[in-house]
């Protein structure tokens, strides 16, 4: 799913990677590409984990993880950060869900009554972010869909997401439907119907796998 | 009450020399607070601590996170000093989780951008301003939406502050300031907008030291510098990566301490 998702990332591109799994996509991306990681706590130019000696404690990445800062990197203050992100200035963000809807809506704040985090940046990317890739699971722990016809849980933004990855493979949303761009190895079109919450359609590049 | 003691110092000097006296007069029951800092990075550190002493209480926090693991501005929410808070982010902040879940401290959550655009308008005199952050989300309660251009706004309101407590690297005696790395992100934008903005700087340099074009934020929006040294600048996640790893950003040992 990690390796997938960094795909979605085009040369030269700026680009937010969320807390959790997306920071993961960081490994799969080729060095040689010349993407430009935001953090938005005030960091563009972000490179990787500091060696042991490197260690900085005052400059971290979103997840508040120690990291390092590229040549040509920049720093900024939290108003100049979200300016970048709400004003189309980075042109994609992967961030972690909860749910999608088949309309493009996302839900990866709050589970009410369950988990109180904040949604600290989650909104802003969501909604300012000229495209938008949710890695995510395609069931939830308990066996529930992820992919739905209609957000359950509270909104982070209303259509705003571009494409889904889950381990079953990989999704555009389709507005009434889900749109599978690919399956992943050894996955059905049935299973994927069965665990999918809104219609699916599966376009020609899969139909043959 | 009687009359404040007569400041024996020149008219314009900023500087003090300590954190107490630098907040002598500053705190009262009911007051707001901005305090910079984005978790623990960045914190006034030694400003924080002297809140923590002194008896305050019923405060309103305006920080991103309120401390975390225990640390920082959550003693002052382990002293059941704070009343509310307006913030973006709980995750990783047990004392908060827990007084905002038994209701013992009101939160206010509020997107990150806007929580930035929010201080940043208190300080720059704008009365509020249209964003398409929240649209459609519980932060669009209660809030105008308005279409502009075809695509849909809230209207957001400033945030301003009785006291802001910003952490700098450098301060000159003027009080213009340069920041270091992520320690950066909320301080200079809170340092705008407050009645009195406190600055605690890691090192106090003669004014014209820093070169013009270098300042960070203008010394104007600064009342009172204490210089302090040291701090501890804790790391909440302190992730490495093995000498020879490349650039690859995630191959690495973690240490996770407190994690909510």
């Amino acid at each position: 799913m990690v390796r997938r998702a960094a795909v979605e990332v085009v040369p030269g591109q700026i680009v937010n990677l969320g807390i959790g799994m997306p920071t993961e996509v960081a490994n799969y991306i080729d060095p040689a590409a010349n993407v430009t990681l935001q953090s938005e706590n005030g960091l563009l130019g972000m490179g990787p984990y500091p060696h042991e000696d490197e260690i900085d404690a005052r400059l971290i990445n979103a997840g508040k993880e120690t990291v390092t800062a590229l040549p040509g990197a920049s720093l900024f203050d939290s108003a100049q950060s979200f300016a970048m992100i709400r004003g189309g200035h980075v042109d994609l963000a992967i961030l972690g869900g909860l749910e999608v809807a088949c309309n493009g809506d996302l839900a990866n704040w709050t589970v009410p009554g369950r988990l109180i985090t904040g949604m600290g940046g989650a909104m802003d990317l969501a909604a300012g972010a000229r495209r938008l890739v949710v890695l995510q699971n395609h069931a939830s722990k308990d066996g529930a869909t992820k992919l739905v016809n209609r957000l359950t849980l509270p909104a982070t933004a209303l259509g705003c997401v571009n494409r889904v990855i889950t381990d079953l493979g990989i999704f555009d949303v389709g507005g009434d439907c889900f749109v599978c761009v690919a399956r992943a190895e050894g996955v059905s079109r049935e299973q994927i119907v069965a665990a999918t919450g809104a219609p699916v359609l599966f376009t020609t590049a899969t139909s043959g796998r | 009450m009687t009359a404040e003691r007569v400041d024996p110092r020149v008219p314009g000097d900023k500087v003090y020399g300590s954190v107490s006296e630098a907040l002598t007069g500053l705190l009262h029951d009911g007051m707001t607070i901005m305090s910079g800092g984005f978790g623990l990075c960045g914190n006034a550190e030694a400003c924080i601590e002297a809140i923590a002493g002194s008896r305050v209480k019923n405060l309103t926090i305006v920080s991103n996170n309120c401390g975390n693991q225990g640390q920082g501005l959550a003693v002052l929410l382990q002293n059941r000093q704070v009343a509310r808070v307006i913030c973006s982010f709980v995750g990783g902040n047990p004392d908060l989780a827990e007084q905002y879940l038994s209701g013992k401290v009101k939160v206010e959550l509020v997107p990150q951008g806007t929580f930035a655009e929010r201080i940043r308008a208190g300080g720059a005199g704008i009365a509020g301003f249209y964003t398409p952050t929240g649209v459609g989300t519980v932060v669009a309660e209660g809030k105008e939406v308005r279409e502009i251009d075809g695509r849909r706004y809230l209207f957001e309101r400033p945030l301003r502050a009785d006291l802001a407590i910003v952490r700098a690297a450098v301060s000159d005696k003027f009080g213009n300031l340069r920041f270091y790395r992520t320690a950066r992100n909320f301080n200079p934008l809170m340092a705008t907008a407050a009645k009195v903005t406190v600055v605690e700087a890691d090192r106090l340099v003669p004014t014209g030291v820093i070169d013009p074009d270098d300042v960070h934020l203008p010394g104007l929006y600064v009342k009172r510098i204490v210089e302090v040294p040291e701090h501890r600048d804790v790391i909440e996640h302190r992730t490495t990566r093995a000498r020879g790893s490349g650039q690859r950003l995630t191959e690495a040992t973690r240490t996770r301490k407190g994690r909510a």
